[in-house]
């Protein structure tokens, strides 16, 4: 478990990858992909440079399921509140014009 | 009787209330996280509010993020990456039981977060404030940002507010390393105790984290290919 010692140079990779990601993320956002694909990639190397430092620097890797059980569902409240606010935020134009019941009334007359 | 036999092989820093140190140990590092997952919802709410008006405000967002110096940006990224790195070896120093080690690591560690802070506010800030650019203290809404201008200080807002917010968590992490230096200067840590070390390194990775965030979501997804946008 957490007594597990992680060697050096395990760290010193994780370093030198973090330092050649932030140099990548940087340069790509000089070149035009398109404002969204610029967006993704740069927000994809985010997250693998997290995942990183979760990983090794915080020795989750290492750690127990208990551990790892609090973080996910640390992300997951995290993705349930922008995922919310997104879907009121974004939706509000798709509001369809309201007519009331009354709108119903041909169609039952249709009925019968 | 068998159990004072048990006890008494532990180190002196064990908890009556734990069977056995690696519980004690697991039980902090869990404690800690249940901290930082309150600490992630904390950050999750400006960054959702960040996400909600960088939708609303696209174009002002993009030529704020433009305005923003992402050379002191990205040094400052690579600063914070390197002080994790000396965080995590002085926890690899107590391990190997080396002293002297792990001083040095610590005083790197608050030396590294002393200059990202440094950068911040003597350089970066303050040539953002000589630029006209913090909302509250003469911020100029440029006429060459057209009808974008008018939001470009809400972006400007969310910066100060983001970089300030992880700038106070930086600060009172330099705090909590002072009071580190100070005990692993007097021996405290050894290979069978280093929780203080272990708790203050997932903040001090947890902070990074947050740095690996807004670094692009502030600094580079406006488009920095633009001509003459750059800085």
């Amino acid at each position: 478990m957490s007594e597990q010692v992680v060697p050096v140079k395990t760290y010193v990779g994780v370093f030198v990858a973090l330092l050649l990601l932030t140099g990548l993320t940087t340069g790509v956002a000089f070149i035009d992909l398109g404002s969204e694909l610029n967006t993704i990639v740069a927000l994809t190397i985010a997250v693998i440079k997290a995942l990183l430092v979760i990983l090794f620097f915080m020795h989750v890797k290492y750690s127990g399921g208990l551990t790892k059980m609090v973080i996910v569902a640390g992300f997951f409240f995290l993705a349930l509140l922008i995922a919310f606010t997104l879907a009121d935020e974004l939706t509000r134009g798709w509001s369809p014009q309201v007519h009331g019941w009354g709108a119903l009334i041909p169609v039952v007359h249709g009925w019968f | 009787m068998a159990d004072m036999a048990v006890h008494h092989a532990q180190p002196k820093e064990f908890q009556h209330q734990f069977e056995d140190m690696e519980q004690q140990r697991d039980a902090g590092t869990f404690g800690m996280w249940v901290f930082l997952v309150t600490e992630i919802m904390f950050f999750g709410g400006v960054f959702g509010a960040y996400i909600i008006y960088r939708s609303l405000y696209l174009p002002s967002f993009e030529i704020g993020s433009r305005l923003l110096k992402v050379n002191f940006g990205a040094t400052n990224t690579v600063i914070l990456i390197a002080s994790s790195l000396t965080m995590a070896l002085s926890i690899y120093a107590a391990h190997i039981n080396r002293k002297n080690l792990q001083v040095m690591f610590l005083s790197l560690t608050m030396l590294l977060g002393g200059i990202f802070l440094f950068l911040k506010f003597a350089f970066e800030w303050t040539a953002d404030y000589r630029e006209h650019l913090i909302p509250g203290f003469g911020f100029i809404v440029s006429p060459e940002w057209g009808a974008a201008g008018s939001h470009v200080p809400m972006f400007f807002c969310f910066y100060f507010f983001m970089t300030g917010l992880h700038a106070l968590h930086m600060i009172i992490g330099f705090g909590i390393l002072a009071v580190l230096l100070v005990m692993a200067w007097r021996g405290r840590f050894h290979s069978d105790y280093y929780a203080p070390l272990e708790s203050t390194g997932l903040y001090w990775h947890f902070v990074d984290i947050v740095w690996i965030f807004l670094f692009p979501l502030l600094y580079l997804i406006g488009g920095r290919y633009v001509i003459g946008g750059g800085h």
